[in-house]
């Protein structure tokens, strides 16, 4: 096939793509997203081919590895169409009955299906599994039906459409009036609106502009870019290619993480095909318009994430922030105009343009419209990435599609925004998500990693968690992030360390006032967000660990300490074999005891003791009883066994 | 900052140019594949860091040389990236996830276990230039957390106990 030279040859070759394709043909598609890789997912691809050849079913069924739908923890997904048979956490081994099953035979293997944990009831297919049922999903929704080396299947479900009807149907004007309308606010932090920053960049004077994706997602716990970005890069080129049309630029960037390897591969193929069938480069679909775009990898720098820091990185220097007297998107790259956007806001543009504004505005709260990624993670029952419409609340999103919280804990804290963001405690579960709300809250929306914490989780721990993260991100160029935050840090650390004093807590506030008014960039006036949020919703768990050295989550290793019940202890030895310390004293029919001073509270005796059991306790704040004298450590036989 | 060049064949396992001119080859040719633009520098050093595990003295003495750039700004860049190592690497490079989503679900445990197992602390390389040990702020695969990434391979749902076994299995 050569290049299309216009919009009505893509229509064609689209047709023409469609017509070769039977959609009644079976077709196993297999998640190839990093999660789902990590838990094997390449051999049971390997395993699915070779196991269609061996029965001669190569000529009617076709094996794709597709990108990430999400349900990451049940992985490898395995969705069989047409179908839409959906298997979980599917292993090489099953593979031969599956085939033989269900595309022979067609099937279920009910035990490889979704059981709810509830009901205990069998989901056949994807949607009927509640992970997915309360999910709108408009932009996640194409990974799992492409093979993201294939830019044949993302035409197939109507890819550069968009970008055929704004070249051939639409100005250029057009094209920023209708995202503009849209109402589109940023998806990788703050929520600008898009459309204004494209109309600033576009107004400009100097000629020479640039669009630039924002791939670098730090946010630890997030990972929604990396999935589109391996599963459906097109779709992000496509958007960028629009963003270039509507503003006038002819020079687009990927600036994409050095973590995501699969993720730069992916773009590096999406590039080189989009240019092969005319759809980049030169005279586009015969439009004349010219662009063309470039793949930069970051070095692992949190802050490059920044606007203007990314842009200093992609200049080929080190990655640091410069004051924002005038914006990136009038003074950006090259001191030219420039666009940076991140990855999920690119992908929504071509349905915008695909579908029109009004129909993305459909979708929403007021002020924050469409759909938005999470990645739900943390201590909740179904972990992955979640696809809402705006204005959903965080309840239905933790417990109707989250699942809840595992192991019968109670949930304490929703973490929002990532290290800028705040933690939302129970009483306000019931906010609708949107930025607006989020803010409103004390936390952000950021680019939508959510971790759910249970009773376990300490939340001085979680503060000084984040602060020590961006103490070791900060660029170090202005004094209130560098020499703030670190002071921060020595503080809510002693705290959890036992070591707090009276005054500390004011101290901390002080530092974070001053840090949130006078650092240089976002990275420094947010970072005092978690230690705020959390003194907000939970002051009492600081008193507790600054007034009476206790632990309220049992969770700060200098301040608990385990302890054997001798009641309870049946001296079976488990947590004895599996000490790492030797800390563990006893034998059989002896009621075990813990040395203290050898213990290093790594908790694996907490953890091995057999839930029947559960002898092994914590402690915090009260004093360790003494150890069972020697004479009465011996476990009298039960009755029962004598008899 | 001092930058150590390692004897050679003293590196089991390393891939490092044993003799000069081999590494300066490999260097001229990723200036050359990135059109030698001393604004693909950092494209430059990451294929650098990829091709040899680490960023030696000849190689950044050539590039600057090569992209006429200066040394201590090469030098800056060298040490504001984390990607970069200006020390040899073992042969197996271990990452423990610290990101949010595994430090909930106990990455510190993680991390102390394969500290003690492998006896270095991040950013450390053993002595057998074995193990090179770093922390990560997310892998992206945080459904599985704790995670734990050995030479690339993403060991998932860790606990201390699978962690030390997971090491046992790398020569
Ligand atoms: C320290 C810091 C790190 C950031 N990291 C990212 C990131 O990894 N990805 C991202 O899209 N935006 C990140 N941002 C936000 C960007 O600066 C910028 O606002 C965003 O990419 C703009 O795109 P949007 O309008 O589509 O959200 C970060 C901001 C700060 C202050
Ligand atoms: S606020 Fe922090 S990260 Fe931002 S410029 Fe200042 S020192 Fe650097
Ligand atoms: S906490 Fe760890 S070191 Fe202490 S007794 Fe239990 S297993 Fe041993
Ligand atoms: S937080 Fe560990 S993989 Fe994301």
């Amino acid at each position: 096939m050569a290049r299309l030279e216009t919009p009505e040859a893509l229509e064609s070759f689209r047709q023409e793509i469609l017509s070769r394709r039977d959609p009644d043909s079976p077709c196993v598609s297999i998640c190839a997203g990093a999660g789902c890789v990590a838990s094997g997912a390449d051999e049971v691809i390997a395993a699915f081919e070779k196991e269609i050849e061996a029965k001669g079913l190569s000529a009617t069924v076709s094996t794709k590895g597709t990108g990430c739908p999400g349900f990451c923890e049940q992985g490898p997904v395995v969705v069989i169409y047409p179908e839409e048979i959906c298997y979980l956490q599917v292993q090489a081994k099953d593979v031969p009955e599956i085939v033989a099953q269900t595309i022979k035979n067609k099937q279920v293997v009910e035990l490889l299906c979704f059981k709810d944990p509830a009901t205990g009831k069998r989901a056949v297919k994807e949607s009927d599994i509640p992970f997915y049922r309360s999910q709108q999903r408009t932009v996640l929704c194409n990974n799992i039906k492409i093979d993201s080396k294939r830019i044949e299947d993302y035409l197939a479900l109507g890819g550069y459409a968009a970008l055929a009807k704004a070249l051939g149907q639409m100005t250029d004007l057009e094209v920023l009036e209708e995202v503009k309308k849209s109402n589109i606010r940023g998806r990788g932090g703050a929520g600008f609106p898009a459309g204004r920053k494209w109309e600033g960049s576009r107004n400009a004077k100097e000629p020479i502009k640039y669009v630039i994706v924002n791939a670098d997602e730090g946010d630890p716990g997030a990972f929604m870019d990396r999935a589109l970005l391996e599963g459906n890069p097109h779709s992000i080129l496509e958007g960028l290619i629009l963003g270039g049309y509507a503003v006038g630029a002819h020079e687009g960037y990927f600036y994409v993480r050095q973590e995501y390897p699969l993720a730069v591969k992916n773009i590096h193929l999406a590039i080189q095909q989009a240019e092969h069938y005319g759809l980049l480069g030169e005279n586009i679909l015969g439009s004349g318009f010219d662009f063309k775009v470039i793949v930069h990898q970051g070095a692992g720098a949190f802050v490059c994430g920044e606007s203007t820091a990314l842009m200093t990185s992609l200049e080929g220097k080190a990655g640091e922030p410069r004051p924002k007297y005038v914006r990136s998107n009038v003074k950006g790259l090259w001191e030219r105009p420039s666009v940076l956007n991140n990855v999920e806001t690119w992908a929504n543009i071509p349905l915008i343009i695909d579908k029109g504004a009004d129909w993305f505005t459909s979708v929403g709260t007021d002020s924050s419209k469409g759909t938005k990624i999470f990645s739900l993670v943390g201590k909740i029952t179904n972990t992955g990435l979640v696809e809402v419409p705006m204005g959903m609340t965080l309840r239905e999103i933790i417990y109707d599609i989250g699942g809840g919280i595992p192991n019968n804990k109670k949930f304490k804290a929703v973490q929002t925004g990532g290290p800028s963001g705040g933690c939302i405690p129970e009483h306000l579960l019931d906010l609708q998500v949107g930025f607006d709300e989020l803010t409103k809250a004390g936390s952000m929306m950021g680019s939508g990693g959510m971790i759910v914490m249970d009773e376990d989780t300490c939340m001085v721990d979680v503060a000084r968690y984040f602060i020590a993260f961006l103490t070791d991100e900060s660029c170090g160029k202005c004094v209130p992030c560098r020499e703030g935050l670190r002071q921060m840090h020595r503080i809510l650390t002693n705290i959890t360390k036992g070591k707090g004093k009276q005054g500390d807590i004011e101290l901390l506030e002080e530092l974070a006032e001053t840090a949130v008014e006078a650092s240089l960039c976002a990275l420094g006036k947010s970072a005092p967000n978690p230690f705020l949020s959390t003194l907000k919703y939970f002051r009492e768990e600081y008193e507790a660990h600054i007034n009476d050295k206790k632990c309220p989550a049992l969770a700060c290793k200098e301040l608990i300490n385990f302890y054997i019940d001798p009641d309870r202890c049946t001296g079976c030895g488990t947590c004895r074999k599996q000490c790492p310390a030797d800390a563990i004293n006893g034998d059989k029919n002896l009621i075990h005891i813990i040395d203290q001073d050898k213990c290093t509270r790594c908790g694996t005796c907490f953890e091995v003791c057999p839930p029947k059991f559960s002898s092994v306790v914590k402690l915090s704040g009260d004093p360790v009883p003494d150890p069972v004298p020697e004479e009465e450590r011996t476990i009298r036989k039960k009755i029962k066994e004598k008899g | 900052m001092e930058i150590e060049s390692a004897p050679a064949g003293a590196m089991p396992g390393i891939k490092l140019s044993s003799n000069a001119n081999e590494l300066l080859r490999s260097v001229d040719q990723i200036i050359e594949k990135h059109h030698g633009e001393a604004s693909n520098l950092l494209q430059i050093m990451l294929d650098i860091q990829s091709e040899n595990n680490w960023l030696s003295k000849q190689a950044l003495a050539r590039v600057s040389e090569k992209l006429s750039v200066p040394m201590t700004r090469i030098q800056h860049i060298a040490t504001f990236y984390k990607a970069f190592s200006l020390v040899p690497k073992g042969r197996h490079k271990v990452h423990i996830c610290v990101g949010t989503a595994c430090h909930v679900r106990g990455a510190t445990r993680i991390l102390d276990t394969v500290e003690e197992a492998t006896g270095i602390k991040p950013g450390e390389t053993d002595l057998d230039l074995k193990f090179s040990l770093e922390t990560v702020n997310c892998l992206g695969c945080c459904a599985l957390g704790p995670v734990m990434e050995v030479d690339g391979k993403v060991h998932g749902k860790m606990s201390p106990v699978k962690a030390s076994k997971a090491l046992k299995t790398y020569e």
